[in-house]
């Protein structure tokens, strides 16, 4: 029943700003459409599921996001760097490293977020192990892995989902 | 408001470019995959951010399809690197570890 509703608020919170428009037509299409889409995929996760209703963790959230760009940015221009010069370093690997979150939702946003920092890619989940393919491996082993890949986001994912 | 929109499209459109000479340039799959995925999504969000200051009446809907894309655009490359491993793509011979082979005895 919360992930339904979860479901539904997102959805139905999606469509409203993406009409921008309070027009009671446009409610009520919207309403009906997100409660079949809601009612048809009832395990679907919503980015709203498994987050902790705490003020902590929705200031966390908002630090998450900035955590998030400025990595996104650093990630990027270090792969154009990567891309732009004549002898293409790379040395890449697929690695593996473990998370200590637990709840589903922190693990998509970890795998996400890793997948979304260029450089990085996550190929495989497997409960709490996940294998990275890395553009430039400097540590293969478990240890040094997670702490590069891994530690940065998963401070901030395990304050909101634990 | 114009100039700066205009300099974050053309800096969007910047790594767009890379990402493409990226996509070109890279050995495998895998590497592949990041730079043709993923130095893209500065580029999009940085064009979208650009179009906002063009347009500012759009910059509700250009923050949803930032949105967009930031949650389906990292899907969509770990399913394909996932499909990629598991059907045996090669991997370039500059790779230097792949635990996941060795785990699955390949």
């Amino acid at each position: 029943m919360r992930s339904f509703a979860l479901l539904f608020l997102t959805l139905f919170l999606f469509w409203v700003l993406l009409n921008g428009s309070l027009a009671p037509d446009v409610l009520v299409v919207g309403a009906a459409a997100a409660l079949i889409i809601a009612a048809l995929f009832p395990k679907a996760l919503s980015a709203l599921t498994d987050l902790r209703p705490t003020p902590r963790a929705l200031l966390t959230a908002v630090a998450y996001v900035f955590y998030f760009l400025k990595e996104l940015i650093k990630s990027n221009l270090a792969v154009a760097a990567i891309v732009l010069s004549p002898n293409l370093p790379v040395n890449p690997g697929i690695v593996k490293v473990r998370t200590k979150l637990k709840s589903q939702m922190g693990r998509m946003l970890l795998a996400n977020s890793i997948t979304l920092t260029p450089g990085t890619l996550t190929v495989e989940l497997a409960g709490e192990w996940l294998y990275i393919h890395w553009v430039t491996v400097d540590a293969p082993d478990i240890d040094h892995a997670t702490a590069s890949i891994v530690a940065g986001f998963e401070r901030y994912l395990e304050v909101m989902y634990g | 408001m114009d100039v700066l929109g205009g300099l974050l499209v053309v800096a969007g459109a910047a790594f767009l470019l890379l990402g493409g000479l990226g996509l070109v340039r890279m050995p495998d799959v895998f590497n592949r995959i990041q730079a043709g995925t993923k130095a893209t999504t500065l580029g999009t969000l940085l064009s979208l951010a650009g179009f906002a200051g063009l347009q500012p009446d759009w910059t509700l809907k250009l923050f949803l399809i930032g949105l967009f894309v930031l949650f389906t655009n990292p899907l969509s490359s770990q399913v394909l690197a996932r499909a990629a491993h598991r059907a045996g793509a090669e991997e370039s011979p500059l790779t230097t570890v792949d635990v996941l082979n060795d785990e699955q005895g390949k």
